[in-house]
């Protein structure tokens, strides 16, 4: 047949309710954009008026992004933490993926085995021990330190380790027969052909860093230091009753995602439907 | 033998020794900087909390206070009724939110998969709770939720609903919504691993039970459910696994309240090593959320091969 499909009825039914149940579950976030445009005695109103009635354009921005709530800095700590202890440990467990799957030395399997048994362990189980350490080597409340403990991921070691040993050795073995050392091989030739999953691991990492909220929470107490989902949860704390200022904070909160989301669906949606995990 | 070798042999052998020796190091060299993070922030702090969990320590008192208890923290656990509130509840949240999230994401991943057009807004619409950052969605839901005059309220009051529940600040209903939205933070979630397992069922095989006359409904329950169980198995596990380690949720929502009504182990944890300062008593509470994990993930184990081998 070919060419054009003859639209089914019960096909066009389908797709309006699921669009539907797909819009009512935006509808929260709607409601958010929507309050974050709002002056504060109209944002109750009923019905709800999904456009302002007073439009107070980016004033409630204004205030949250202004000195008082200072969004800014959350932002700049966020951006930092997050890039950082992304690409470390992308860089991190490429190379300890390598050194599981093209090198061949005596330990190696018996500590990857090591790595696949502590990621049962939850995370609750050393979040004492942790801060003890972090305390010790005065870590605790410094940027360096939450870096250093979210860029080690056995997690991330895992995955690109999967994606390494779909390649042939024999690509490798014929480098080295030609000469080239492992550092070589593994920038040259194995580094360009995970990509992929390296991209599917960096933005799923972005995404979880960004969202993370009880690391920070653990180790950092100094407001300078703040991630936005701290600054976020403390500016509700403290002007927990000027809803529409609050919701122009979780706008800022989450849009950056939304703007990652929409430009990497693709990894993102690939990613985590073959199996990426949460730690 | 080396005495029998030859002199060439000795050398080739020696070289060879040599070459394993550099490949032993090169090895080890590129997971250095992994295995280093590694020791540092898992393996020594998991043997600590091993050790700290036969304790009694109030880290605001330093070193010296930390008093050897043996089994007292473990034996505590029996009567501690944060804990048995704790564990209730997250059985309860398991026992709930994963079997929804399986059939909510299945149900909704074979519509979308193959009876809508343009499937792919869709999943990318319900996708972005899971995107969404925890902490502004929960704030965002709080107001939602806001008894008197928040917009559900409103809703449910203009329908005629004199008295609506006072979700997250009333006991018997503050689970509940808790629930509802991690179901609404999950779903896309479970819709996109679906979607990318319905992929591979074969067509023909709906091709075929079509002519045998099986109507969509049959097709779905002898066809899809049947074809999908290893990712179910998957998302089951990960599900159950996840859910036992939920923390964002609570601490941002309601913090464990009103009373314990909607504390989690997870949650339980913090508050016993970060707000009352029993490092020994958390650690023993992790320990014990571990035993649950761990007996979890022996069932995976088990019974991954009857899902993996078609």
């Amino acid at each position: 047949m070919g060419g054009l499909k003859k639209l089914s009825a019960g096909k066009v039914i389908a797709t309006i309710i699921l669009y539907f149940i797909g819009i009512t579950m935006l509808a929260p976030l709607a409601w958010m954009i929507s309050t974050s445009f709002k002056i504060e005695n109209e944002v109750f109103n009923f019905p709800i008026e999904w456009i302002p009635k007073t439009f107070v354009g980016l004033d409630n921005y204004k205030v949250v992004w202004g000195e008082e709530y200072n969004f800014g800095m959350y932002y700049l700590n966020s951006i930092k933490i997050t890039v950082l202890s992304t690409i470390l440990q992308i860089l991190i467990s490429a190379l300890g993926a390598y050194g599981f799957t093209k090198v061949r030395w005596k330990w190696r399997d018996k500590i990857f085995l090591l790595y696949l048994a502590t990621m049962m362990i939850p995370p609750q189980v050393m979040i004492v021990s942790r801060f003890v350490i972090m305390t010790e080597t005065g870590l605790y409340n410094t940027h360096m330190g939450l870096i250093l403990m979210t860029m080690f991921s056995t997690y991330g070691v895992f995955l690109l380790r999967q994606a390494m040993m779909g390649i042939s050795n024999s690509l490798c073995e014929s480098a080295r027969i030609d000469g080239a050392s492992h550092w070589i091989i593994f920038w040259k030739i194995i580094l360009p052909l995970v990509k992929p999953s390296m991209a599917t691991l960096a933005i799923l990492k972005f995404v979880w860093t960004w969202n993370d909220y009880q690391m920070p929470l653990i180790f950092l107490s100094k407001r300078e230091l703040f991630t936005i989902q701290l600054g976020m949860k403390l500016f509700a704390t403290e002007s927990g009753s000027i809803y529409s200022l609050m919701m122009a904070a979780a706008v800022s909160a989450i849009l950056p995602l939304i703007i990652v989301f929409l430009c990497g669906q693709r990894y993102i949606i690939d990613g985590i439907a073959s199996g990426a995990v949460k730690e | 033998m080396a005495s029998m070798a030859t002199g060439s042999g000795k050398a080739a052998e020696k070289q060879s020794m040599k070459a394993s020796t550099k490949e032993n190091i090169t090895g080890f060299l590129f997971i250095l900087p992994g295995f280093v993070g590694f020791v540092i922030f898992i393996l020594i702090p998991v043997a600590m909390s091993l050790g700290l969990s036969f304790t009694e320590w109030n880290f605001l008192k330093g070193w010296g206070a930390i008093e050897f208890t043996g089994l007292e923290n473990f034996i505590d656990l029996f009567s501690d009724d944060w804990f048995k509130a704790s564990m209730i509840n997250n059985l309860v949240f398991t026992a709930v939110t994963v079997p929804a999230l399986l059939v909510l994401g299945l149900i909704m991943a074979e519509i979308i998969n193959r009876h809508t057009y343009g499937g792919k807004g869709i999943r990318a619409m319900i996708f972005i709770p899971y995107i969404a950052s925890i902490v502004a969605v929960c704030t965002v839901w709080q107001v939602l939720l806001q008894p008197s005059y928040g917009p559900i309220n409103q809703f449910l009051m203009s329908l005629g609903i004199e008295n609506p529940p006072r979700w997250l600040v009333d006991e018997r209903w503050a689970l509940a919504a808790v629930m509802i939205i991690n179901i609404w933070t999950q779903v896309g979630y479970y819709v996109a691993v679906y979607m990318a397992g319905l992929k591979n069922v074969p067509l023909d095989l709906y091709e075929a039970a079509a002519i045998d006359g099986a109507n969509a409904r049959q097709q779905f329950l002898y066809i899809t459910v049947p074809m999908v169980s290893p990712t179910t198995f998957f998302l089951g596990i990960m599900g159950i696994i996840s859910s036992f380690k939920v923390f964002d949720l609570i601490s941002v929502l309601t913090q464990g309240g009103p009373g314990n009504a909607t504390s989690v182990m997870a949650y339980y944890i913090y508050r016993t090593a970060f707000q009352d300062f029993k490092m020994g008593y958390a650690c023993a509470l992790a320990w014990a959320l571990f035993v649950v994990i761990f007996i979890v993930t022996m069932i995976q184990w088990k019974y991954q091969k009857n899902f993996t081998n078609e």
